[in-house]
């Protein structure tokens, strides 16, 4: 078989299979937080923290138990990492230095999963899996209830309840991320992937040098940090790792997972908000972004210029010769389109328009489809944008879902957009400014701005993954990322829940013939011209000096 | 709910009237408006336009930089941005110019007159600027009325021509629905003692000329809204420019200052910033160009957004009164015979039913209308509400009757006539259409006899059912508002192609529908005159009152029609939508022109350092100094060219939202995204002839 031929069904099976769980999930997680009843699990769990699960919050109760639930798990990560040598298992690795456990703290409980450090070289088991996986959960658990508290806001009318951040936020691990977790890591075990707590093995290699070969529970770890998107990969080499991801099948699989939450949310915003169409109409929006932006990926890839890449095919520096360059566009444009991060080849690798891509994903806020519960609720958020510009061309003051659009519901919207290219900018042009922080560069010219860029676009969006090439683990790209991923997570998940409560209190508008449709091709085209746009003006300056600025030499 | 009363002003105007579109814009009003567009340089003015305010410290920035490093370039950049900023005062001063135009003609209503105040019955002269709230002044016939009051005594003749453009005088009288005069209107017959209601500075006119003058003017809901948009747009693009600077110096080209405040001039939406508030105001002005008066702009936004319409069935719907459409002969009787017949009882029925029995004889059957005097010795019967019927007793004894049935066949049956049973079917058959009976009998030769059936219908005005299509298709409601019953208030409901109809409305039930829609989420706009209509006026998203109405009819609508014509809430209603669709277009126009700036700006800028980068120069500009000042030049150029489509609003058509979404994003969006490319263009093969410069 062609590679081409090869990549196109690898699409072709990925899509099925979305298409197939599409339903069945996205109506089962509509389920999950709209029943009335508890588990008996949950039940006792509410007893031991002293949550009443019949509590309805206010917005602002919804938000703090969501921050401070937040701001908890941070300091607890940071102690385990901090004290890790004092914990079993420890595989006798150091309490990680306060920037780098600073960093790692953040970067996973803010759901994006930036690894300064190596997790084979710095990390032991119980760290890895009472640390690390646990916030995998957790986070994805978390931006999930946030969405769901939007969605609320939706469809709630005249009251200023969301419902219960704790309820949300248990049912979410309980109820979708164990079960699915489960069933997959014993897909994944079977595939090859390894599980196991036995000390490193001593291997010799064929030209006869020792190597020791670490294993451990890599498979648990592993369906988590996909289906949450989460990308923090128990190897520093990720998903390229053989242990994690060894063959084209596993690759796949590890792409589904990854999709299939954020996809499968747009069914249940539709079935929510009791019109399926405005879910499918989200979805369509995300598959529109995701589908061009896997077509220029692919292409930049496989027709590359250069005269080795033309020589061999394509340009397959940094790509797993397992995954073929398909296999890997594939993996790299669906983790940077959610908020995952977790790679399967080496994004600095990429040419200079394969790597732009990667980072415009990111760089949209991401979107398409985005994290578990953050790529809905942005993509709403965006929606809502979107309505306001093309509303008024109809002649009406903007609603969406029958909701006015007015002064407070904007400025919410309007410092949501603002957010993240504040952290991601100010970030980068520091980085850019001195000679220190530039020294932790490895190309130069446009490719060493783009790896700054990349690493800021990947923590002000939660995304994770890295333009290798850059050392990150200094005191200042630790703590600025720290921060970028502080802000990016939590001043959005702010200005969303307090996007909810104002809509929630509304009384809705009823649908007319003069109401803008907000489920039709036209507004799905608007909605993701807008994505574009408000991306495209504020990082297109910043992408000409790197990325394009690559791709035109 | 309109009782309407014999002699009152009825503006019948026709139905298609013209559609919302242009109103006039002449360039001369560009030179003329300069002198104000220079005076709101001021920056405690500027900063109410956050957007336009930040281009006018960039060009106080760049001035100070050409100063200091003068070039030919930073010249014509400085001169540039400083005319973006005036530009965009030019968009506000003509758009307040041509209220101004309008406020000085009423202010020509607002002089001093003197008034003949009355205290404890005794007469005395003032001022009309001393007159308080509660005084009584009397007016008489050639006198001005020197302030807003009602009618206490009395009923004149009075030109409202100064405030209405309206030269038939009106009819005001005490008591009744038709009792507000306006302050500076002329009493032309008779003799009115006027209480007072307004105080000196706050009467119609004042409040009339602060509107139009826009002096009154607060940003309206969806603007405020807007300009936070367009505000924090302005914030990131602002953080766009001053990080590209460090990446500039990463990339080994630092830019000056003069580059980084002209990007950023050119990516900030300033087209939309510039127009915004001529917008509104231009909005306010076409209402005031249709006569009708917004007491705020929050109102003309509501309009927009309404979702129902009630409207009042006569006048609004119907002519005002009962027309005969129709004569229904009993069997033996021939039609000629019965129009006759129907004339003769109708010739001294004054009525407007009455008069439309002669027309509709004259016109169908032929028949010349009969003046009383050629008939001697006849006697009149007139109509009265003991005996409900009219008629004539001729010279020869024929006599002719019409009138309810009861009454008619009663009279029949007095005379010795038996009733044919069929007419009850006639006359049931006309009442079930939502027609009235009137039975036509003789009584010749002793005998009287039933003749048959004259049907008066209310007629619905031509062209109604076409705009309550047009207003289905806009999802706009039609809800008809009657005091007849809901058998014929349902027939003409049908035939007017309304969605709904509220029968035998009161006030309360008005008030309570109001309310009612209102509790689902709708915006309700209606009309009213009366006293009564006050609370449901107040009540209603868009309350029009009618100019003809009482004062607390006035007070409690948010908007005085001064033509008196209920059909113009539908012109209202488009007028609002045309306002949004306008700031919308504009907006989006404003930014999709950003992606032709980057592609005209970014090359230039980094051309040095990355030569490969002129591969996004796809207009082939130039030189970089060329393309930037293109760009900014453009950006200037664009407001002043969309200063008429400001003004007269973007073009709107009765479409569904998604028709209209539609062809709006094709024409703004895509256009927006073409017209500067070539625009930006054409300016640099001009710019390129500069030397320094190309």
């Amino acid at each position: 078989m062609s590679a081409t031929a090869a990549g196109l069904l690898q699409i072709a099976l990925l899509l099925v299979l979305l298409a197939v769980v599409f339903k069945p999930l996205g109506d089962y997680m509509a389920r999950v937080f709209t029943s009335t009843r508890h588990l008996a699990a949950e039940r006792a769990f509410y007893r031991i923290v002293r949550v009443d699960p019949e509590a309805d919050q206010r917005w602002s109760t919804y938000l703090l138990s969501a921050l401070g639930f937040s701001a908890m798990s941070v300091l607890l990560l940071y102690a385990v990492l901090r004290l890790q040598d004092l914990l079993p298992l420890s595989l006798g690795f150091d309490g990680m230095p306060p920037a780098l456990a600073f960093n790692t703290a953040t970067s996973f409980v803010a759901n994006t999963n930036w690894q300064s450090y190596a997790g084979e070289s710095t990390l032991g088991y119980t760290a890895q899996m009472a640390g690390l996986t646990v916030q995998n959960f957790l986070s994805a658990a978390a931006g999930l209830a946030v969405a769901i508290a939007l969605i609320r806001g939706l469809t709630r009318h005249r009251t200023d309840r969301l419902g219960n951040f704790w309820v949300d936020l248990t049912r979410g691990v309980v109820r979708i991320l164990l079960p699915i977790a489960f069933l997959f890591a014993l897909v994944l075990v079977a595939g090859g992937v390894v599980q196991n707590f036995t000390a490193p093995y001593e291997v010799t290699t064929l030209g006869g040098a020792v190597q020791s070969v670490l294993g451990g529970p890599v498979a648990s770890q592993e369906v988590i940090k996909l289906l949450g998107t989460n990308g923090g990969g128990f190897f520093n080499v990720n998903s390229a790792h053989p242990f994690e991801n060894p063959n084209a099948l596993t690759n796949l699989l590890e792409i589904f997972l990854l999709l299939v939450i954020p996809v499968s949310l747009a069914r249940t915003y539709g079935v929510m908000v009791k019109d399926k169409r405005q879910g499918y109409a989200v979805l369509a929006a995300m598959a529109v972004l995701w589908g061009a932006a896997l077509v220029a990926v692919t292409a930049a890839e496989v027709n590359h210029p250069g005269t080795v890449p033309q020589a061999v095919g394509a340009a397959t520096e940094g790509k797993e010769v397992r995954f073929d360059v398909w296999g890997s566009a594939l993996f790299a444009n669906s983790t940077t389109g959610t908020s995952t991060g977790a790679v399967n080849s080496m994004h600095a690798s990429y040419t200079g328009a394969g790597g732009g891509v990667v980072m415009l994903n990111m760089m949209l806020g991401e979107v398409s489809p985005g994290g578990v519960g953050s790529g809905l609720y942005g993509m709403v958020v965006l929606a809502i944008l979107a309505v306001f510009l093309a509303g008024l061309m109809v002649g009406r003051t903007p609603e969406y879902l029958g909701k006015k659009i007015g002064r407070y519901e904007i400025s919410l919207v309007a410092l949501y957009i603002l957010a993240m290219p504040f952290a991601l900018l100010i970030g980068a042009a520091i980085a850019a400014s001195f000679d220190d922080t530039r020294a932790s560069l490895l190309g130069d010219g446009p490719q060493g701005l783009s790896e700054i860029l990349y690493a800021f676009a990947s923590g002000a969006n939660n995304n994770g993954s890295a333009f290798a090439g850059l050392t990150a683990n200094t005191d200042y790209y630790n703590t600025a990322l720290g921060l970028a991923m502080l802000i990016g997570r939590f001043t959005t998940i702010v200005l969303v829940l307090a996007l909810a409560g104002a809509l929630a209190r509304q009384q809705p508008t009823p649908v007319t013939a003069g109401t803008l449709p907000t489920h039709r091709p036209l507004f799905v085209g608007l909605h993701s011209v807008t994505v574009i746009i408000v991306a495209g003006l504020t990082f297109f300056p910043a992408l000409a000096l790197g990325p394009i600025a690559v791709a035109l030499a | 709910m309109t009782i309407l009363e014999p002699g009152r002003k009825q503006t019948v105007t026709s139905v298609q009237a013209p559609r919302v579109g242009a109103g006039l814009f002449d360039a001369r009003q560009l030179v003329s408006s300069l002198p104000d567009a220079l005076r709101k340089l001021d920056p405690r003015r500027m900063i109410t336009s956050p957007v336009m305010f930040v281009v006018e410290i960039g060009a106080v920035f760049t001035t100070v930089l050409a100063i200091t490093d003068s070039s030919t370039f930073s010249w014509w950049i400085t001169a540039w941005l400083w005319i973006t900023v005036v530009f965009a005062n030019l968009a506000e001063a003509v758009a307040e110019g041509r209220g101004r135009a309008q406020a000085a003609t009423l202010r020509a209503t607002k002089q001093e007159t003197p008034a003949r105040r009355l205290t404890d019955g005794l007469e005395e002269v003032v001022s009309s600027s001393d007159l308080r709230l509660g005084d009584l002044v009397v007016v008489e016939a050639g006198e001005v009325i020197p302030g807003d009051g009602d009618v206490v005594e009395g009923v004149a003749s009075v030109d409202e021509s100064a405030i209405t453009g309206e030269s038939a005088p009106v009819i005001r009288e005490s008591g009744g629905d038709r009792s507000a005069v306006t302050g500076g209107t002329k009493v032309l017959s008779d003799r009115i003692v006027v209480k007072i209601t307004a105080r000196p500075g706050e009467s119609f006119v004042d409040r009339m000329i602060a509107m139009v003058e826009g002096a009154a003017r607060q940003k309206t809901p969806n603007e405020i809204a807007l300009n936070i948009l367009l505000a924090s747009l302005t914030i990131i693009f602002l953080l766009a420019v001053v990080t590209l600077q460090p990446f500039a110096g990463y990339s080994g080209q630092l830019q000056s200052m003069i580059v980084l405040v002209a990007l950023l001039v050119c990516l900030i939406p300033t087209t939309i910033g510039a127009l915004l508030s001529a917008i509104g105001i231009a909005g306010m002005d076409r209402l005031v160009q249709r006569n009708v008066l917004a007491m705020s702009g929050r109102a003309v936004e509501a309009a927009g957004d309404v979702n129902v319409l009630l409207l009042d069935k006569t006048g609004t719907i119907t002519f005002g009164n009962r027309q005969a459409v129709e004569l229904l002969p009993v069997a033996g009787v021939e039609e000629p015979a019965l129009a006759d017949a129907a004339q003769l009882a109708s010739l001294a029925d004054q009525t407007p039913e009455g008069r439309s029995v002669v027309v509709l004889a004259k016109q169908r059957y032929g028949l010349r209308e009969r003046h009383t005097g050629e008939l001697p010795g006849a006697t009149f019967v007139e109509f009265t509400a003991q005996t409900r019927m009219s008629g004539v007793d001729l010279a020869d004894g024929h006599q002719v009757r019409k009138g309810a049935a009861g009454s008619v066949l009663g009279w029949v049956r007095d005379h010795g006539g038996r009733p044919d049973i069929a007419v009850d079917d006639v006359v049931d058959g006309v009442a079930a259409a939502g027609g009235t009976p009137l039975v036509v009998a003789e009584l010749r030769d002793g005998e009287a006899r039933i003749l048959g059936v004259i049907h008066l219908a209310d007629v619905v005005k031509s062209g109604m059912r076409e705009r309550f299509d047009e207003l289905r298709a806009m999802g706009i409601r039609t809800v008809m508002v009657t005091g007849d019953n809901p058998v014929t208030a349902k027939a003409i409901a049908e035939q007017a192609g309304v969605d709904d109809f509220l029968a035998e409305a009161k006030p309360e039930d008005k008030m309570a529908l109001i309310k009612r829609e209102q509790a689902g989420g709708r915006l309700v706009a209606m009309t009213g005159d009366g006293t009564n209509d006050a609370p449901a006026l107040a009540q209603a998203d868009v309350g029009v009152a009618m100019n003809t109405g009482t004062s607390a009819a006035k007070e409690a609508g948010n908007m005085v029609d001064l033509d008196s014509d209920p059909t113009k809430l539908i012109e209202i209603v488009e007028i609002g939508k045309q306002l949004l669709i306008t700031r919308g277009a504009l907006t989006t126009f404003s930014i999709a022109n950003d992606i032709a700036k980057y592609f005209a700006i970014i090359p230039a800028m980094f051309a040095v350092v990355y030569p490969q980068l002129d591969a996004l120069n796809i207009m082939r500009l130039a030189t970089p100094q060329s393309a930037i000042l293109s760009a900014v030049i453009f950006n200037a150029l664009i407001i002043v060219a969309l200063i008429p489509l400001a003004l007269r609003g973007v073009r709107y058509r009765p479409l569904s939202a998604a028709a209209m979404l539609q062809r709006n994003a094709l024409v703004y969006g895509l256009g927006g995204i073409v017209v500067p490319f070539i625009g930006i263009k054409l300016v640099d093969l001009l710019v390129s002839a500069i030397p320094g410069i190309g």
